[in-house]
């Protein structure tokens, strides 16, 4: 139930983004979806790729400071109020998000939701008791 | 624990018989240097000769010598001996300007492989060592200096020189080196590459001692360097000036270097003022050579501040010891008016868990106020996915760091290896305040 992400430090100088794009390029690694959480200095870019250990090994060898981490791909129906549902679950388990990040699937109609929890565990186990559809890593990869 | 002395003779001299043979030595340099046109001018506008001086407290009414004399008699203005007795030339790197040009005659060669394996012996070298010295031969003194002084004492020479990391890295091991001289920096790098390669370079080469000088450095890069080789690492002391390495060196109880008194003389100065400080004060460290004959220095400031303590050693030495050098009075950078020494914050730096060493001092100015930017390269252990607990990181060494040198530093990280990595000095400050 859980997905892999990768995380990468990105110093804030011009061609850094271009240059992890032309690398995981190279290799034929393709990003299903990306977020960019950035400060004056630097940026933390997170992206869900389809093959997380060969863009890990990739990007550490180009020279790049990586890490991997869990997250929390949750499916709702792409249409007003799905998103708020979700985080009223949350809310009412007192389970804090640290940060989040969404796209829309391209046939299904549905929009992901990518979900970075303290406590991935119970956060995955109250989803699931309220039957949130959670993503597995295998179809979010081939999405 | 036994210590080895190499020169028991004057390493371990009763302070007063010490006193006694450096003011006969003065004495006679003085009468030496009073042959040398800059001394000669110097001693007159002084109003001083060399019958003024009585006792070793009259030292403090000779005029200081200084590296722009050197410059100003380029390049051999300063010898107070005919070049027929000069056998060697040395001088310095010379990055600012003109280099500093020191001669040898074939007494001082002598003398200072003798002062070499005063050192070396009280580091721990033995005759059965094999010494890998990777500092470059050339007209830097330092390789020289430790190769003399490394053959004297019988142990095997390797002289490597500088450069060639991965074919360093292949002699060492190969040719199975039990010592290593080199700079603490270029010590790290030999690490680095060595786990790069996969291996563990305490288990891969044989290396029991490790001699660094060259460059400042903290009391936990030592610890860094000694735990990732599985080394005793000390420290020694010297400058091209002033014979090269071989005026101070650590003994194995590893609390101050030992300056050879008998043929140096230290005073700690006010780097401002130029007066002279009491024992146990930090100041600029200067230095009379009461042996040499080639050039024969009075006076020489040699810009490294430092602390001197003379209470007894252990290891039977009866030298003064001086402190590690904490930066250069010129290298000391004066940020909002506060005295800061990049040591300092390599200090605050290595305390800080998963931090490397590697890192850039920026000072700027913007409009009136300095501002002093703490580059460090991240690696794994500091990168975090979440912005909040990369800030707190960020923010928890900023407020060490102005506990420790009282001053606000940002810091800022940046992606490894986008930091020079030198295989001599590392060069850690770019100061735009003045340009």
């Amino acid at each position: 139930m859980k997905v892999q992400q990768i995380s990468i430090f990105i110093e804030n100088k011009s061609g850094r983004l271009a240059e992890v794009a032309r690398v995981l390029g190279e290799k034929k690694v393709n990003i299903r979806a990306l977020s960019l959480a950035d400060t004056s200095d630097f940026g933390i870019l997170r992206l869900l790729v389809d093959d997380t250990d060969v863009a890990l090994e990739t990007l550490k060898s180009g020279g790049f400071t990586v890490n991997k981490t869990e997250v929390v791909a949750v499916e709702v129906p792409d249409q007003p109020g799905g998103l708020c549902r979700i985080l009223q679950v949350l809310d009412e388990a007192k389970i804090n998000v640290e940060y989040m990040y969404a796209f829309v699937e391209r046939n299904a109609g549905n929009a992901v939701i990518i979900f970075r929890f303290d406590d991935i565990d119970n956060a995955i186990t109250t989803l699931q008791g309220k039957n949130v559809s959670i993503l597995t890593g295998e179809k979010l990869y081939s999405l | 624990m036994e210590y080895n002395i190499w020169d028991p003779l004057h390493e371990c001299l009763e302070r007063k018989d010490l006193q006694h043979l450096q003011l006969e030595r003065l004495r006679a340099i003085l009468d030496r240097v009073a042959k040398v046109p800059c001394y000669q001018e110097k001693f007159r506008q002084a109003g001083i000769g060399p019958g003024d001086i009585h006792t070793l407290d009259d030292l403090v009414k000779l005029p200081f010598t200084t590296k722009e004399d050197l410059r100003l008699n380029y390049p051999y203005g300063m010898f107070a001996v005919p070049m027929r007795d000069v056998v060697r030339i040395h001088s310095s790197s010379g990055t600012t300007g003109k280099p500093t040009v020191v001669g040898y005659s074939r007494k001082d060669l002598n003398d200072w492989s003798n002062l070499v394996a005063r050192f070396m012996t009280a580091a721990g070298v033995v005759p059965d060592d094999i010494v890998h010295i990777a500092f470059g031969y050339g007209l830097f003194t330092g390789a020289f200096g430790l190769h003399y002084g490394s053959e004297l004492i019988g142990s095997a020479v390797i002289p490597m020189s500088g450069g060639n990391t991965e074919r360093q890295i292949m002699i060492l091991k190969d040719y199975g080196a039990t010592a290593l001289v080199c700079t603490p920096s270029y010590a790290l790098t030999l690490a680095d590459r060595i786990e790069k390669m996969g291996h563990d370079p305490r288990i891969y080469l044989k290396l029991r001692v490790g001699l660094f000088g060259g460059e400042p450095w903290s009391e936990e890069l030592r610890r860094e360097i000694e735990t990732r080789l599985d080394i005793v690492a000390t420290d020694n002391y010297g400058l091209s000036e002033i014979v090269g390495p071989g005026v101070a060196g650590e003994c194995l109880r590893r609390k101050g270097m030992h300056i050879f008194e008998d043929h140096f003389l230290p005073e700690i100065i006010d780097p401002e003022t130029g007066e002279v400080l009491p024992p146990g004060q930090k100041g600029e460290l200067v230095l009379t050579n009461i042996v040499q004959e080639a050039i024969p220095l009075i006076r020489y400031r040699t810009r490294d501040i430092t602390r001197l303590h003379y209470e007894p050693c252990e290891c039977g030495r009866t030298l003064v010891r001086m402190e590690k050098t904490m930066g250069r009075s010129d290298d000391m950078l004066i940020i909002k008016g506060v005295n800061v020494f990049p040591t300092q914050i390599e200090e605050v730096l290595f305390q800080v868990e998963g931090c490397e060493p590697h890192y850039q001092l920026v000072v700027e100015r913007e409009g009136t106020l300095d501002t002093l930017e703490v580059q460090v390269e991240v690696n794994e252990n500091i990168f975090f996915d979440e912005m909040k607990k990369q800030r707190a990181f960020i923010e928890m060494i900023e407020k060490r760091l102005a506990t420790n040198i009282g001053l606000h530093a940002k810091i800022k990280l940046v992606e490894p290896s986008s930091m020079p990595r030198h295989e001599g000095k590392a060069n850690r400050i770019i100061d735009k305040r003045n340009k």
